[in-house]
């Protein structure tokens, strides 16, 4: 299996805590990997690394063997990483279909003289991106709230548009921040069998994610962090039975 | 069932009446009002311009009457005795609008990391020290001609057409404030269109993202930087060519015209109208330079209801202003033509 995403030695200190120390992973195309660990274990801080919101101190992370540490956000999604919200960050007084259309940005290109003369270019280009994103609301499910407003839409539905907001930017890895928290079960389910859809059109994706029955049989690949350290990684079954998981999620008196 | 009237029949009721606009004005109520009329127009120029950077992009510039300055003495500088300089007003406009550009590209680099009131604070000292610097640059070099301000500027001249002369046509008299209103609206019409394309665009989609969250616009791959400064830069394009329109209607400037309370103005046109939408920034520009205006008669309603003023109308003018725009903004917070989404914003916001 090729490598897809390569995070070595990366460490993040916020003021004197140590958020992040020597975190190194590998993600492979195809697959998909959870990224499990207790609540301020620092998932979310390696997400904010990948994905440029935070610049790491030390350490290296490449997509595909692009560096991608030091990039600015926007440069980091153009390479091929796409990402959701914990706290699901919607442009909530925008359309649904405009969300999936601002997710277009980075692969269309007309500027100021081009929407202004509604060029040739602009035109094909604009039709393409509103093709586009009514075929990704179909593929996630919500191609009835198009027209909606995105903070209008039921819970599941906003995770749901999150979701096809990124995939609009045509990405190579899907990282994902919790993208089942809040659901019931019926929306579980069905996001489940939206994110092996994925899998099996050829995305890679990573998945931060409480709920560990749905981690478990999902992912074929874990890695857990504990206090900004990574503790284990492997497949389900390996990381479930390591001694130092269970202590950590359990306590050490559980042992 | 009723049918409705085509579009080009709408269009054509829109231009004659447009067209008649001043005329009718002239007749009914006075050649002052026909240049009021011209005003308006620049103001709905303006308040584009500024719709643009508040409205669209959500950045709070309370300095966008330095833009509006440097259109000005730009033309001023080109077209007029300080210099000996008189170049074609087609020439001076673009000239004036780009270096406004640029110092919207120059205010909007050090500002990109602040929003709301800090943003506020830094361009308010921008917009005062751009008039202070028209105000003191007469020493050791005279450029601005200081406080005195720069005189008989050229007006508007295609050729041998001068737009400040009456000129007979088609058995109507059209005088230089007639001429004027015409190429204002020429310009307004174009700064409109221009507007109403980039909204629906990648690049209006891509400024209102940003103004509802940044960070998520960022993730979403938008270049926040560089779309911030295309904001300020579209924005102060237009300041820039009101600034150059105003320059040669009034044939004077001075940096009298360019203080705070402009910027303020402005501001209130597009919040009071409708921020982000096209045709409640339009009306907010025309009822806040004419509303100030009319409040002027309160002097002859006195008269008219009491056979005597009580109240000077100088003071009870602005006095009266003032509650007109508290009033609006307790009943009608969302603006008068508010655009569906920030309707929708304000009865959440209460509800």
């Amino acid at each position: 299996m090729s490598a897809l995403l390569t995070v070595s030695g990366v460490s993040k200190t916020f003021g004197g805590l140590q958020a992040l120390s020597d975190v190194s992973l590998q993600v492979n195309a195809g697959e998909i990997f959870g990224l499990i660990g207790p609540n301020g274990a620092g998932k979310t801080t390696l997400f904010n690394a990948l994905t440029g919101l935070y610049t790491v101190d030390r350490g290296e992370i490449r997509l595909e063997g692009v560096r991608l540490d030091g990039r600015k956000p926007h440069e980091v999604l153009k390479a091929g990483l796409a990402r959701t919200f914990q706290n699901i960050r919607l442009f909530a007084e925008m359309t649904a279909l405009e969300n999936v259309l601002v997710g277009r940005h980075a692969r269309t290109r007309s500027g100021v003289l081009g929407a202004v003369l509604r060029l040739p270019a602009t035109r094909s280009e604009e039709a393409d991106s509103r093709a586009r994103a009514h075929a990704l609301l179909e593929r996630v499910g919500i191609a009835q709230h198009a027209q909606r407003l995105a903070k209008n839409l039921p819970y599941g539905d906003q995770r749901r548009l999150e979701i096809a907001r990124a995939l609009a930017s045509e990405p190579t890895l899907l990282a994902l921040d919790e993208p089942a928290a809040g659901m019931n079960k019926a929306e579980r389910s069905a996001l489940r069998d939206l994110l092996l859809q994925l899998q099996a059109d050829g995305l890679t994706l990573l998945l931060i994610e409480h709920d560990v029955k749905l981690v478990m049989g999902l992912c074929s690949r874990l890695a857990v962090l504990d206090y900004g350290v990574k503790i284990a990684e492997g497949t389900p079954d390996v990381v479930s039975r390591d001694p130092k998981v269970v202590a950590a999620y359990l306590g050490d008196e559980a042992l | 069932m009723t049918k409705r009237p085509p579009r080009w029949l709408a269009f054509s009721v829109l231009a004659l009446g447009l067209a008649a606009l001043p005329f009718l004005v002239d007749l009914g109520m006075g050649r002052s009002w026909v240049r009021l009329l011209d005003l308006a127009l620049l103001y709905v120029i303006l308040a584009l311009g500024l719709n643009i950077v508040v409205g669209y992009a959500g950045l709070l510039d309370l300095g966008y009457v330095a833009f509006y300055a440097l259109g000005a003495y730009v033309y001023a500088w080109l077209a007029s005795p300080q210099f000996g300089l008189h170049l074609p007003f087609w020439a001076v406009l673009p000239l004036g609008a780009m270096l406004a550009a640029l110092f919207g590209v120059l205010l909007g680099t050090p500002t990109l990391r602040l929003r709301g009131d800090y943003l506020a604070i830094v361009t308010l000292g921008f917009g005062e020290i751009i008039r202070i610097f028209m105000n003191n640059l007469n020493a050791p070099v005279n450029i601005t001609n200081g406080p005195q301000g720069i005189n008989l500027i050229d007006p508007v001249r295609l050729g041998a057409f001068n737009l400040s002369e009456p000129h007979r046509l088609f058995g109507l008299t059209f005088t230089g404030i007639h001429l004027t209103y015409y190429l204002f609206l020429l310009f307004t019409l174009l700064v409109i269109f221009v507007s109403m394309r980039l909204e629906d665009s990648r690049i209006g989609r891509a400024w209102v993202a940003i103004r509802e969250d940044e960070i998520a616009a960022a993730a979403t791959g938008i270049n926040t930087r560089n779309l911030k400064l295309l904001a300020f830069a579209m924005g102060a394009t237009f300041g820039g060519l009101a600034g150059g329109l105003f320059a040669s209607f009034q044939g004077f400037i001075s940096p009298e015209s360019f203080n705070l309370m402009e910027s303020i103005m402005i501001l209130c046109m597009i919040v009071l109208g409708g921020m982000g939408h096209i045709p409640g920034v339009i009306f907010g520009a025309v009822v806040l330079t004419l509303l100030p205006e009319a409040l002027r008669y309160t002097g002859d309603w006195q008269r008219d209801l009491f056979g005597h003023v009580y109240i000077d109308p100088a003071d009870l003018r602005m006095l009266l202003f003032g509650v007109a725009l508290v009033a609006v903004m307790l009943y009608r917070p969302a603006g008068l033509l508010p655009s569906t989404r920030r309707r929708r914003e304000f009865a959440d916001a209460q509800g």
